[in-house]
């Protein structure tokens, strides 16, 4: 495996940090705090749902717009800036870079998330109430979190190849939000008597990634057990539709003309 | 017999147009062109010429529609190739959350050197295009003039054997200027190939070994400067005084400046003797009789005029 992509992801983490990307963790940080306080005063024995509820939800909402945002930027961002240029005339291959573009958005993810991970465990700590096993659950669901995060990365850096950032935003949220629909698309789809209605959603429902699978919210701040078969179907499909999408990011990117 | 430094081999580039990008617009025309090991290689030619097309098709950058390229026996599409080579880009600009220094550590980790090696290597460097002093500075705070020495530095950081220069000098005061040729020079000593485009004629004509004139996308013209400039005596030059009362004959009337006292001519150089005999008919004293040859900049003012008479013609084909 080549070593080029490692000064690029450390460099595209390092422009994160200098860009002050991190800086939304302050108001993750005033959310938990606020909604500590709030729930102490008024939900007496829903305080452990309400908190996990509302921390689980705001790193997933602020790690999606992290993703999306940053996303469709890593590639138009340099092209635009014309830093590229001097960059790709050294040894390093077209793939190397998106795949050093793509870790390094993926660690800043890591790190914001870990952050933010810490934060909602705190804000528990604050509210008064001892840590029990069924704790674990969140750690799986902020795992969760983060495939999807990694995922939607790599469809938003799929986009940003042959498009401008306006477009690649709007189809990565396009496609975000039908995979969050796509078992109820394909469902629709059943209940039709169109035969290429039928057809079409089929298409939709594998072509999109699932992400209702990824949504373990709700069963960690209920502490309802997540099956472990979950957790290896979830990495599995990630791996290798984040796989795919580079594969096809490379291919559009490394015959792309950088006018 | 070793093999050149460059080898250009018909490279053509074609840019869709248009709305539904049916139209191509043909931006290097079946270029052919050889730049031997050590050479100082000038790339002339008006905004819109092809130049930047050039050097973007030699580093990768773009693909050719047609013709291929090799540099030191490599072809342009092997990224061992990289390896070789350096390039400072036109109007360069870079990761302006960075510093000069760490810019470089950068660009240096795709290279072969240790982390000692370097790191001292980029202190060198800083140092040599006279930014040592701003090299912790993150380049957001550069002025262009230093953008374009950080740019330098970093093509030329992994010791490549090629070096490719967009507009060097653009953006540069004199002073700039001349610290650019001076590493152009010191290059040249250690034996590496520069293959820089520009559109100052006086660097070209002082540095180069060779120089390329393109226009419309075409190679008009390559040779060393003074071959480019010789190639035709455009006209003679003479010098000479009237004696008092005296005025000039009325064949060469209106054809004199008088400059200071002095009066200068241009005449065909078939028209020479006939013009000195009216002269000394006049009693005018000869004090110089010399050969107006092209510069370099009018060679390339000729070729850019010709150019736009055949420019409609830039549009070459419907898909």
């Amino acid at each position: 495996m080549s070593a080029a992509p490692m000064p690029v992801a450390v460099n595209t983490f390092r422009e994160a940090i200098r860009d002050r990307v991190l800086y939304n963790l302050v108001f993750f940080a005033l959310l938990m705090i606020g909604a500590s306080i709030l729930v102490g005063q008024i939900s007496i024995g829903i305080d452990r749902l309400v908190i996990i509820n509302l921390g689980l939800s705001a790193i997933s909402v602020f790690g999606l717009v992290m993703a999306i945002f940053i996303g469709v930027g890593l590639v138009s961002k340099e092209i635009e800036k014309r830093t590229l240029y001097s960059l790709l005339a050294k040894p390093i291959r077209r793939w190397e870079f998106l795949v050093g573009k793509y870790a390094g958005l993926v660690l800043t993810l890591v790190v914001n998330t870990s952050f933010m991970t810490i934060g909602l465990a705190t804000a528990l700590f604050y509210v008064g109430r001892p840590f029990v096993r069924t704790d674990a659950l969140i750690l799986v669901s902020v795992y969760f979190i983060l495939l999807e995060l990694a995922l939607v990365t790599a469809i938003a850096l799929f986009f940003s190849c042959f498009s401008t950032p306006m477009l690649s935003t709007l189809f990565t949220l396009g496609t975000y939000i039908t995979g969050i629909f796509a078992s109820d698309i394909r469902g629709f789809g059943e209940f039709t008597k169109n035969p290429s209605l039928k057809v079409l959603t089929r298409v939709i429902y594998y072509l999109v990634p699932n992400f209702h699978n990824f949504n373990s919210i709700a069963a960690a701040s209920h502490g309802e057990p997540i099956p472990l078969a979950l957790v290896g179907q979830n990495t599995l499909y990630t791996v290798l539709y984040v796989a795919l999408l580079l594969v096809a990011a490379s291919t559009v990117f490394s015959r792309r003309n950088l006018k | 017999m070793s093999s050149p430094a460059i080898e250009i081999l018909g490279l053509t580039k074609d840019y869709p147009v248009g709305f539904w990008r049916k139209r191509m617009r043909r931006s290097l025309d079946n270029l052919t062109l050889q730049v031997e090991e050590g050479e100082i290689f000038g790339f002339l030619g008006p905004n819109g010429a092809g130049k930047t097309t050039t050097m973007k098709l030699l580093t990768g950058l773009i693909f050719p529609t047609a013709g291929t390229a090799r540099v030191r026996g490599r072809p342009i599409d092997d990224v061992a190739m990289h390896r070789e080579i350096g390039y400072l880009p036109e109007q360069p600009y870079f990761y302006d959350y960075l510093t000069a220094r760490e810019l470089l550590d950068y660009y240096g980790r795709f290279g072969d050197m240790g982390k000692a090696e370097l790191r001292d290597r980029v202190a060198r460097l800083l140092e040599r295009v006279g930014l040592a002093d701003a090299a912790d500075v993150q380049l957001r705070k550069y002025s262009k003039g230093m953008l374009q020495r950080a740019g330098i530095a970093q093509a030329i950081l992994n010791d490549p054997k090629v070096i490719f220069l967009d507009e060097p000098m653009s953006g540069l005061d004199p002073v700039g200027r001349r610290e650019v040729r001076d590493i152009i020079g010191e290059l040249k000593k250690q034996g590496k190939t520069v293959f820089f485009s520009t559109h100052i004629l006086s660097d070209a004509e002082m540095l180069c070994d060779r120089v390329a004139v393109l226009a419309g996308g075409k190679l008009q013209g390559v040779g060393a400067p003074g071959e480019i400039v010789s190639l035709e005596v455009d006209a003679m030059d003479i010098l000479f005084e009237l004696p008092a009362g005296r005025s000039l004959p009325p064949a060469l009337a209106g054809r004199a400046n008088p400059i200071g006292g002095r009066c200068r001519m241009e005449v065909p150089e078939a028209e020479l003797y006939a013009a000195l005999d009216e002269l000394r008919r006049s009693e005018a004293r000869i004090l110089s009789v010399s050969p107006v040859r092209p510069t370099l900049e009018d060679y390339f003012l000729r070729v850019v005029d010709k150019e736009k008479v055949t420019s409609h013609a830039v549009e070459v084909a419907v898909r």
